[in-house]
């Protein structure tokens, strides 16, 4: 179990983690999403020992490891560009970890071949780097991330410099093989659905501090908060007196904001509400529609049948879902 | 990762040498040629710069210096344009070629010249003692500087932005003037600095072609203390140099650090293509042809009238070379500097691969300010010139131990003189192997040293081999600096060249020695493109 407590870390001064805390549990897939300069790869490298802590505590199994120098950690990081040796090939790449680990070499071609037949690369251990797609690129640095066994894997951003279908792709083959080899992983992205398709758990980053930590499905459900319901994609913020007037009233005073899930609205002719159609989109599947309420404010939702703008439509609300932040 | 400080010790082995074997020569040709009787009024500086004779070849240094420039960019813009831009057959070929002058010796290409618009050229004419034969022989030479210098950062120019200038309206030379040359300024600047340098500091050309009216600094300072033994006249127009040089390397240094600044827009792909209009292909042939002639003229003249004798071909001139020269009992035979220069030469690149290497970790593990001012201050070598190094070492190293005798003293130059280029061939790559690889090992349980010896070495053997072979090159080339300290029985190639020179009728010696020396030259020049060439991937 990796715990990392209040967490500071100053680059010239400017906080790029600031008191962060996180709990990773043994054989979970742990995201941490959060959007550019939020810190999440400085949570990253502080972890596998890249960079140092001004303040607080990252500890594995309760046993402190801000003494361990990053080689001696066993914490696996792979890099959002990779980071091939571009002077061995791919069986050397895969191979490194193991020879510093010492291991004999007729293991290592054995673990090698076998790491790269589960990356879904068997047989190219010949092969050199520099004539790998993007794809293949990924595949092999996954591989020498995982072939030395870490007790931790550290992900930065594995997919992002590829393209979507490719990235969906691996995205499901990558849980599986990190299900096959029960790694414990903290894999760091700011992409939402690559997020929510791989993770046991989500944590939310923002201006260095973890704002959110829960299920993805916990986290949709309730946002802690007004930005990370945002940032996770819940556009349907109103104010209370916007909810007031679709007649649903705030639990309490001091709960201004309160967010509707898109699943939460429906669009039937004995809806209690009435709204214009202002968008209705296409997007593989089902139809985005925004429905107007006058003055500027819409309210999203998703339908199988497309809507033509500017007619009326009515719609209902399942009150029970709105989540109430004091924003 | 944290600079681990013990790295910096490394650099203290660097410092030493710069200290004794650099800066306190030059220190002491400060002091000889500002101060006499301990007041500067009645030194040697205020003597040359009222001497109506020096003040001629002071001005006579920087119009020629001036015009080479001027030139050398004229010639060499088309040509860097020609290479970013087109694909052609033998391109790679020619752009090869036109490196070859660049890594000749100063003297061989003095000889070169000499050899087709000198006295018995092919071409009927005598230009020797005139500044064409010198602005020609300073283009030939630099030419490589500017359409490297160039032809790098026009590369990188994303044609979307000339393509987007002509969309907007522009025609083809207002695109040229608009849009692309406010880019290459940068990059023009600073290889047109680099090329000035070389001309106002250039000795063998000078020494060769040019004459008593048409002399630089460089070659003053040489005459004055060599044969009228003026140290103290030699030292006041080494500080009237040192002045122009500094001056000359702080605009360079500027000029550069501007060119190093990242491009707006890079092209994604190679932006070299085939050539499409006719006019295309003209312009290329021309370019190409004009820098055929201008690389291979005098290579190939030199060569040919090596073996020319007015009886017709022979090897005459290369066996005189085994003959102990005429009228000295203590010169060596010819072919014994060759001997001489190639057991220089190791020393030298040991002494210069060793201590580059060193001072290279150190300027890349000091990031920031300090790293920076020790890169600069590793580099004065360069700038200052040969002829200053090995004057500096004649006046200077007799305390506190006479090691003016010392044959040691010679490869000791020459690792000065080579010490930069170890440095600029290992840097780059040490500072491309990404920080990433080396966390990348680290992440996988290399420890420091592991990580060292697994990802940097290897990636920086071959660039030190490059540096290594550029040290070799010039130890075997180095003729300013050597014609100070080398003694009869140490002289090197160029020494000998120029003893043969300087002898009536040994001409055709002098020629098949050049020949020589540039065979060598060739092929340590060969090697470092092999080495270069056959580095696999990107970094």
């Amino acid at each position: 179990m990796l715990k990392v407590s209040d967490v500071t870390i100053r680059f010239d001064g400017a906080p790029a983690l600031d008191g962060a805390d996180l709990t990773v549990e043994d054989r979970s897939i742990h995201v941490l999403m959060g959007p550019s300069g939020s810190g999440k790869s400085t949570m990253l490298r502080a972890i596998a020992g890249l960079e140092h802590p001004d303040e607080g505590e990252i500890a594995w199994n309760g046993r402190s490891v801000l003494g361990v120098p990053v080689h001696k950690r066993g914490f696996g990081l792979m890099f959002q560009d990779y980071a091939l040796f571009p002077h061995r090939n791919v069986a050397g790449n895969v191979a490194f970890g193991l020879r510093m680990q010492g291991v004999e070499s007729a293991v290592i071609g054995k673990r090698v071949e076998q790491f790269l037949e589960l990356v879904g690369l068997p047989g190219h251990g010949d092969r050199s780097v520099g004539t790998l797609s993007g794809g293949e690129r990924q595949r092999v640095a996954l591989a020498r991330t995982l072939a030395p066994e870490p007790r931790l894997v550290l992900l930065d951003e594995p997919l992002g410099a590829l393209d979507r279908s490719l990235r969906e792709h691996l995205l499901v083959e990558m849980r599986s093989i990190f299900n096959q080899v029960d790694a414990t992983v903290l894999y760091v992205t700011h992409d939402r659905e690559e997020a929510f398709t791989i993770a046991d758990r989500v944590a939310i980053i923002r201006d260095g501090r973890i704002v959110a930590d829960d299920t993805p499905e916990g986290l949709w459900r309730r946002p802690p908060d007004g930005w990370t319901a945002r940032f996770i994609g819940l556009e349907n913020l109103c104010t209370s007196s916007r909810l007031v007037e679709l007649g649903v009233h705030p639990p309490s005073e001091v709960t201004t904001t309160g967010v509707i899930p898109p699943e939460a609205i429906a669009l039937s002719p004995a809806g209690a509400h009435v709204a214009t159609v202002a968008g209705s989109h296409f997007r593989g599947g089902a139809y985005r529609i925004e429905l107007g309420l006058g003055a500027g404010s819409t309210l999203v939702t998703w339908s199988s049948t497309g809507h033509e703008t500017g007619t009326p439509v009515r719609f209902g609300i399942d009150t029970t879902r709105i989540t109430w932040f004091e924003d | 990762m944290r600079t681990r400080p013990w790295i910096l010790l490394l650099g203290v082995v660097p410092a030493l040498f710069l200290a004794y074997f650099f800066v306190y020569p030059l220190v002491t040709i400060l002091y000889t040629g500002l101060v006499s009787d301990g007041r500067f009024a009645t030194s040697a500086f205020v003597d040359v710069i009222t001497d109506p004779t020096m003040r001629s070849v002071a001005w006579f240094t920087l119009w020629q210096a001036f015009l080479s420039t001027v030139f050398t960019v004229a010639l060499g813009l088309p040509a860097a344009y020609v290479f970013a831009r087109y694909r052609f057959p033998g391109r790679s070929l020619f752009r090869s070629l036109t490196l070859v002058p660049f890594v000749l010796p100063t003297l061989v290409v003095g000889v070169a010249f000499l050899a087709v618009l000198g006295p018995g050229s092919p071409l009927g004419i005598d230009l020797r003692g005139t500044i064409w034969a010198i602005l020609i022989a300073h283009v030939f030479y630099n030419l490589a500087i500017v359409i490297r210098g160039v032809g790098v950062l026009w590369e990188q120019i994303d044609p979307h932005l000339e393509d987007a200038a002509r969309s907007l309206g522009a025609g083809r030379w207002r695109v040229f003037r608009e849009v692309t040359l406010p880019l290459l300024r940068p990059a023009i600047l600073s290889s047109a600095a680099l090329v000035f340098l070389f001309s106002f500091t250039s000795f063998g050309v000078i020494l060769v072609l040019g004459d008593l009216n048409h002399s630089t600094l460089e070659v003053e300072i040489w005459r004055q203390a060599t044969a009228f033994l003026r140290l103290d006249l030699a030292s006041a127009l080494a500080v009237l140099q040192l002045v122009g040089v500094t001056v000359i390397l702080l605009i360079y240094g500027r000029a550069g650090r501007r060119a190093a600044e990242e491009l707006p827009l890079r092209p994604s792909a190679e932006v070299a293509r085939r050539p499409r209009t006719a006019g295309e292909r003209a312009f290329i042939a021309a370019t190409l042809g004009m820098l055929g002639l201008l690389v291979v003229t005098p290579i190939a003249v030199l060569i040919a009238r090596s073996f020319s004798t007015p009886t017709g071909p022979s090897l005459v001139h290369y066996v005189n070379l085994f003959d102990p020269p005429r009228g000295s009992a203590i010169f060596v035979s010819p072919v014994d500097a060759i001997g001489n220069s190639l057991r220089f030469a190791i020393p030298a690149v040991m002494i210069a691969a060793g201590i580059g290497l060193m001072a290279a970790v150190v300027i890349v593990s000091a990031r920031g300010r300090s790293g920076r001012i020790f890169d600069t201050v590793l580099m004065l070598p360069l700038g200052t010139s040969a002829v200053t190094i090995g004057f500096g070492f004649l006046v200077a190293l007799d305390k506190p131990v006479d090691l003016r005798a010392s044959a040691m003293l010679i490869p000791i130059a020459h690792a000065l003189v080579a010490i930069p280029f170890v440095i600029r061939s290992t840097v780059p790559v040490m500072e491309s192997v990404q920080r990433r690889l080396r966390e990348a090992a680290a992440v996988l349980g290399a420890s420091p040293r592991q990580a060292w010896r697994e990802v940097d070495f290897p990636l920086v053997s071959r660039a030190l081999a490059v540096g290594a072979l550029f040290a070799f090159a010039i130890s075997i080339g180095e003729f300013g600096a050597t014609s100070f300290i080398a003694r009869p029985a140490t002289s090197t190639i160029p020494v000998a060249i120029f003893r043969l020179l300087g002898r009536p009728g040994t001409f055709g010696e002098a020629m098949a020695m050049a020949v020589i020396l540039m065979a060598i030259t060739g092929i340590a020049a060969m090697g470092i493109e092999s080495t270069r060439g056959s580095r696999s991937g990107g970094v």
